[in-house]
């Protein structure tokens, strides 16, 4: 199997080998081995989870950094819309692109230009009957990445267009090639980007061969020389650049694709344990009476993203305001053959990460075990053998990557002293005068 | 020799945030086994049903399933009070659940029916005062 690539990294050196990551992973990929954690690589989706909680700043995301531009001879900008909301009095998100432009960007495009022509180009495909619904958005990386690993079944529904950074990083190389006569390996494309996952479904797309993005830079990263640029622009300096109304815009944040579709049977769930909950029901048919339902790994959505500078309400809330004084849409597609433009070219596959062997009876001998082992086990999820839980350490164990040993409380189980256990495993009642003092008060 | 797992659920009464969860685990064992996305909708689907129907009608119950190399049997057993006429419950959109429970989406009459259709054999008994046993199974092609 190819080598599966990942933005989300693991600094050893920062890393204590405490386990708040483990437990907060969506699929169960990270293990604590020899005081560090470790990322099983083919469970991995990039949502970038890890990075929020890890108290050391040991899990990072590895993005491209502006002088990365210096390798093409024209560069191009991509900006999310999640970067509009990064800025305290923000009235006209010109002063955003031009800042851009300042950075050494040749031209830039918006990304939420692309997201309507994606907004127009479902609304076309909704009419027919094509599509599998309830539809599922591929807008967000992680989602799609999280269905190919637990919710394979979920696949058909998957709504097969490109994500706007891809279909945005195709206008813009067209048009740059028409206006310069480049060539098009001397056009750099960079995505402004809110998340880990976005770069890694550049690096390693699903759904079609090959982006047309050369790069993701993180919103943080080109943060503050962006400021500084922004602030010194007077207005006459600041161009016309933006082509995109609230529809594109509104995509920076949960529900805003769903409701560019300006239909009413949908449903927008954002935050990775809300999004499970949700695929979850899908996947029992419990939603049927949905047309599209629009998925965010993030909180909030995009302002949400992990490499973002803004709490994503507060983007949010500025989003809004935005987007008051903007034209609905500036972006439509005509015809079908447009639509092609905009599609998918290959499917996408199903990945057998979870699955314990390829052979349903070898499974199954497998799972017996696990059963067994898991039974076996204190079943307190507490972490100390390095796997997010009990279940996850039986399983280890079947794979024969772990051993039942590393279970603290199951040497508890042959007996003896439980002094040298840290608190909550001693089998010694709490100070009798707090407990005393607690029904005085009860 | 043939493998088999078995699995055995409680399903706690008039306890609504809890019911699928059985379900919930069966799937996800099912899905580990690399069994077929078709057969592991049908399981989950009339699995859930079932326990649905065991918070509703019968103050919970027991699931026993197995899982066998060619098929996922399911057993569904309640000591609630019995099903009067079994062929009017079979019918699309009749139930017996009452305004309250209604009110909160269940009791569409589509329980029994959606297990008969989504398994591959379906067995009822089912007497007045002791309970029902419902034995279903989903092949896996």
């Amino acid at each position: 199997m190819a080598k599966i690539f990942h933005s989300v990294r693991l600094d050893d050196e920062k890393c204590v080998g405490c386990t708040n990551c483990i437990k907060r992973c969506p699929t169960e990929a990270i293990r604590v081995r020899n005081k560090k954690a470790y990322i099983i690589s083919d469970r991995c989706i990039d949502c970038g989870e890890c990075i929020r909680v890890c108290p050391q700043h040991a899990k990072y995301a590895v993005m491209e950094r502006l002088e990365e531009t210096t390798k093409y001879k024209y560069n191009i900008a991509l900006p999310a819309p999640a970067l509009y909301g990064q800025f305290n009095n923000l009235e006209n998100v010109d002063y955003v692109l031009t800042g851009l432009k300042r950075l050494g960007f040749d031209k830039v495009v918006e990304v939420s230009k692309a997201a309507e022509y994606i907004s127009s180009a479902t609304r076309m495909m909704m009419e027919t009957d094509t599509l599998k619904k309830p539809v599922i958005s591929t807008a967000c990386p992680a989602v799609v990445r999280l269905i190919r690993i637990r919710f394979p079944n979920l696949i058909p529904n998957l709504l097969p267009l490109f994500a706007p950074v891809d279909f945005a990083a195709r206008i813009a190389r067209e048009e740059a090639i028409k206006e310069t006569g480049l060539k098009d390996e001397e056009i750099g494309v960079f995505f402004i980007s809110p998340c880990p996952a976005k770069r890694t479904a550049l690096k390693n797309p699903l759904g079609y061969s090959k982006s047309g993005v050369d790069g993701a830079i993180a919103i943080k990263d080109i943060y503050p020389q962006l400021v500084q640029n922004m602030d010194k622009l007077k207005l006459e300096d600041v161009e016309v650049i933006n082509d995109s109304g609230i529809i594109g815009v509104g995509w920076a944040s949960s529900g805003g694709e769903a409701a560019g579709l300006l239909k009413e049977r949908y449903l927008a769930a954002d935050g990775i344990r809300n999004v499970i909950n949700v695929l979850e029901e899908l996947e029992d048919e419990k939603l049927n009476d949905l047309d599209f339902i629009e998925l965010n790994c993030c909180t909030s959505g995009c302002v949400g993203g992990v490499l973002t500078v803004e709490n994503p309400f507060v983007a949010k809330a500025r989003i809004q305001r935005l987007r008051k004084f903007m034209p609905v849409s500036c972006n439509s597609i005509r015809n079908e053959y447009e639509l092609e433009e905009l599609s998918l070219t290959e499917e996408v596959t199903p990945s057998p990460a979870l699955k314990l062997a390829d052979n349903v009876v070898k499974a199954m001998r497998m799972m017996s075990e696990l059963k067994k082992i898991e039974a076996s086990l204190p079943g307190l999820d507490c972490g100390i053998c390095g796997a997010p839980s009990c279940r996850a350490l039986a399983d280890d164990i079947v794979r024969g990557y772990a051993e039942e040993t590393d279970c603290v409380l199951s040497k508890l189980q042959l007996g003896g002293n439980t002094d040298w256990l840290p608190a909550p495993f001693r089998s010694k009642v709490i100070n009798e005068e707090v407990g005393e003092e607690k029904n005085d008060e009860g | 020799m043939s493998e088999s797992i078995k699995l055995h659920y409680v399903v706690p009464g008039d306890d609504f945030t809890r019911a699928g969860a059985a379900s919930g685990d069966v799937k996800r064992t099912l899905k580990q086994l690399g069994i077929s996305p078709n057969a592991i909708r049908n399981v989950a689907i009339a699995m859930y049903e079932g326990e649905i129907n065991m918070v509703i009608h019968a103050g919970g119950g027991e699931i026993d399933v197995e899982i066998t190399e060619d098929k996922i049997n399911m057993v569904l057993a309640d000591q609630g009070p019995g099903i009067a006429d079994v062929s009017l419950a079979m019918k699309e959109g009749y139930s017996t659940a009452p305004d309250n429970i209604r009110s909160l989406g269940f009791g569409a009459g589509m329980g029994l029916p959606n297990m008969k259709k989504y398994s591959d054999s379906f067995e009822i008994e089912t007497e007045l005062g002791v309970g029902t046993t419902l034995k279903l199974s989903v092949n896996i092609e």
